[in-house]
């Protein structure tokens, strides 16, 4: 064994910020591929790979982009949940105005979007068995589903403004309709992309196992879902309870 | 060690704008180094008009009871100089910086996303230019400060369009800034070449990683309260108004947990631009790697816990306050570290003072005081004394200023020889280093002395005690100062793009991969690339009887391993 291979297997032991970054790696669902990576440090070929030449790189690097994209948006959504808890707290008259909200209705749309999650993980899942016309199903599924929740909340709305309730009414007005106004824009946005995969995929564009396409949308729309559950939680589950 | 093949010097770099459709193909461009360089001219148009803001408001305070601006025009030009040195001026450069060179340092040929890169960076521009747009509109430009303030910025106070152009302007460049950190989290983390692990990365890419998640994670917030700010104005809605149910403080708080996390998105990429540069004009490895990384991280995770060393008059109670205040105080630990590391990394070193290496010197002096003075903040009771004077002006530019900007003006003599080809004059470098620093502190370290008598920030003019007139007469001189040493830095840049000296592929002897290409790199950046067994790929090119990955003394210095 040369002087320099026992440097490059010193080199590959693990070192205290290995953690945090197995951590952050595993966060990512990259724990296997970091490894690898490190473990191709030890051949230092002489030339560099472009991007285009390598399919599964570009996949790795969507699939990454979708999930700091996703924990960017979950900040953004956090801000405008906290500060509906703290205009909560803050006085009484979103405790006194939250009682007009139809907790029934809108539970049983919760259900639907829900469920649309649910149809699109079957979709991808089905893509993966090269099943692509079953995905075409399940994107097909979830967007009926999604338009069904969106339908809801434009009842909602409608029941809103026919009692008055509008954005310059109080706090409650303006908070509510910013927040599920903002993930309303969110679903509508899931809505296109579904649309627009739909299309791809009758059109044969994705055949399986892997789409980094399919993958990004469906993990937009799990987000978009997760992010209404906490919102239903904070203003409808909340004051009844 | 097999050497590295030679690379044919380049006909054409990048395209000429001169040439046929040149100027389209620069517009159109999604390669990484011409939008590195859109990046750094729209940095430049800003710098320009900011830089004329704050000349127009040192002329109004040279004297007491000066008449030469108007109270609202004085308003709405130290708003737009605040608003747009941070956005529109430190963002972009240290964006356009790592546009630039981080693809090159990692032995890539790309960023990740190239059309992405592109979106960025015409957002950026787009909101600077709807933001100054204002300035046509009959009303104005916004006048509530570039924190902008609730009730302040509300409909009731500032009835002209300026605070919407604000909102509208900082929303489009936030959405280019987190585009941005998307795409440079995801090419740091797939695009370095193999060998590269994380510890062997420059530490300016690292430091552009942990600027990235800062991003990510502070923008939103500042977004959020900007459409709420915006639903407000336009849709009559109460969140920032106190009198019918809203709250003015939660503005400060998303404003400020934005804000302070900025202050480190802005202070980050230059640590790793100065921890960059002083090891190669000190001929020496960086010392303790793992340290400067390891506190960078730090300074990364407190951030998001100091917001409310900005909110101390406010009136959050002693319990908060005490949080916050040992909070910031924490933060003195790791940044002091990186200090250290830069020391004891030009200790004993041969050093070159090149007008890059004054720069990065003079750094962490100014940048030491700027720290010094903020923990003086830190400490609440100073603060009640001490908030809204020009003490907290001095404290921002000796931060932003003496910190980033002297930064970046060393990490530009350092890459412009990469980036055209040609070395910058070193003797106008030098005229211009010590005219700026002359005026700088003249201009700044008066302001602690103001700020300490008393004298309070944005008003547009003050009464004539004993020793104001003279102070602000001194702080103006080094203003105009300042100015003029820009004017030589421009005479620099332009005389030495005509005929600077040649300064082939590596000039200072540099050992990170920007320097294996051409200068200027060609379109595509890399044929074959070093290997990468250290941190030093290029010393261990040139010494192949003692690379730095079989020497234990290299190492220990590292702290590798």
């Amino acid at each position: 064994m040369t002087m320099q291979n026992r440097h490059e297997m010193k080199a590959n032991e693990p070192k205290w910020w290995d953690t945090i970054l197995a951590v952050g790696y595993g966060l990512l669902g990259g724990g296997e591929k970091a490894k690898a990576g490190r473990l191709a440090a030890t051949a230092a070929p002489l030339s560099v790979s472009l991007r285009r030449e390598l399919p599964e790189k570009s996949l790795r690097q969507y699939d990454l982009l979708i999930k700091f994209f996703v924990a960017s948006e979950t900040f953004f959504f956090l801000a405008l949940i906290i500060t509906y808890v703290y205009y909560r707290n803050l006085n009484e008259v979103i405790s006194t105005s939250d009682q007009i909200l139809s907790v029934k209705t809108t539970g049983l749309y919760t259900v639907l979007l829900v469920a649309s999650s649910a149809t699109l993980w079957w979709g991808r899942r089905e893509l993966s068995k090269e099943k692509p016309l079953r995905l075409a199903f399940g994107l097909f599924i979830t967007l009926v589903l999604g338009i069904a929740f969106l339908y809801g909340q434009g009842q909602e709305y409608t029941h809103l403004l026919r009692e008055d309730v509008t954005v310059d009414r109080n706090i409650f007005g303006s908070a509510f309709f910013t927040l599920t106004g903002f993930h309303a824009l969110h679903v509508f946005v899931g809505l296109l992309m579904l649309s627009i995969v739909l299309t791809l995929t009758l059109m044969g564009d994705f055949t399986g196992p892997h789409s980094a396409a399919v993958a990004a949308t469906e993990l937009y729309w799990h987000f978009v879902d997760v992010v209404w559950l906490v919102v239903f939680t904070v203003m409808y589950i909340i004051p009844i309870l | 060690m097999k050497r590295m093949e030679t690379v044919p010097e380049p006909t054409i770099p990048l395209p000429l704008v001169k040439s046929d459709r040149g100027l389209l193909q620069w517009l159109s461009s999604v390669d990484h180094k011409q939008l590195g360089v859109m990046y750094l001219l729209t940095a430049l148009l800003f710098f320009v008009a900011g830089g004329i803001e704050i000349l127009l408001i040192r002329i109004q305070l040279i004297v007491p009871e000066n008449t030469f601006l108007s109270p609202d025009v004085y308003n709405q030009l130290f708003t737009m100089h605040g608003t747009t040195m941070i956005f529109l001026v430190l963002m972009p450069t240290l964006i356009g910086l790592g546009v630039y060179f981080v693809p090159l340092m990692i032995g890539a040929n790309e960023m990740a996303f190239p059309r992405l890169n592109a979106f960025s960076l015409w957002m950026t521009l787009l909101g600077g230019l709807i933001l100054y747009f204002s300035f046509l509109d009959g009303g104005g430009a916004p006048n509530a400060g570039w924190f902008s303030y609730a009730p302040l910025s509300s409909k009731n106070f500032s009835s002209t369009k300026g605070v919407d152009y604000y909102c509208i302007g900082l929303l489009l460049t936030g959405l280019g800034s987190v585009t941005a950190a998307l795409n440079f989290a995801v090419t740091i983390l797939t695009l370095r070449i193999p060998g590269m692990g994380f510890r062997r990365l420059p530490v300016f890419v690292w430091m552009m990683f942990i600027t990235a998640m800062l991003i990510l994670a502070a923008f939103p917030m500042l977004n959020a309260g900007l459409a709420m700010l915006l639903i407000d104005r336009q849709l009559n809605a109460h969140f920032f108004l106190p009198g019918s149910g809203g709250s003015a403080i939660l503005w400060q708080h998303l404003f400020w947990a934005f804000g302070h996390p900025e202050v480190y998105i802005l202070a980050l990429p230059p640590f790793g631009l100065i921890s960059e540069i002083i090891p190669v004009f000190s001929r020496q490895p960086i010392f303790g790697y793992r340290f400067l990384i390891g506190s960078g991280i730090a300074i990364a995770l407190l951030a998001f816990g100091v917001w409310a060393h900005h909110m101390f008059a406010v009136g959050l109670g002693n319990p908060v306050n005490g949080f916050f205040a040992a909070g910031s105080m924490l933060i003195g630990i790791p940044t002091g570290i990186k200090v250290f590391n830069w020391i004891i990394t030009m200790r004993s070193g041969a050093i070159r003072f090149t007008t890059a290496m004054l720069f990065a010197t003079s750094f962490i002096i100014e940048f030491t005081i700027g720290g010094l003075s903020g923990i003086s903040f830190a400490i609440a009771p100073l603060d009640w004394q001490l908030t809204d004077t020009y003490y907290v002006v001095a404290h921002i530019h000796y931060v932003f200023l003496g910190g980033t900007l002297y930064s970046v003006f060393a990490g530009i003599f350092y890459w412009f020889p990469k980036m055209s080809g040609r070395m910058l004059s070193e003797k106008l470098g030098r005229i211009f280093f010590w005219m700026f620093f002359l005026g700088f502190n003249l201009t700044f370290m008066l302001q602690h002395v103001l700020g300490i008598m008393g004298m309070p920030r944005r008003v547009y003019t003050y009464p004539d005690l004993p020793n104001f007139g003279a102070l602000n007469l001194a702080s103006s001189a080094g203003a105009f100062l300042m100015a003029a040493a820009i004017g030589v830095f421009f005479w620099n840049i332009f005389i030495s793009l005509k005929k600077g000296k040649q300064a082939g592929d590596n000039p200072w002897q540099a050992w990170t991969l920007e320097w294996a290409t051409t200068s200027p790199p060609r379109l595509q950046n890399f044929d074959r690339v070093p290997p990468v067994r250290s941190l030093r790929p290029l010393w261990d090119l040139e010494h192949p009887e003692d690379p730095d990955w079989k020497n234990d003394n290299a190492k220990q210095a590292r702290n590798e391993s």
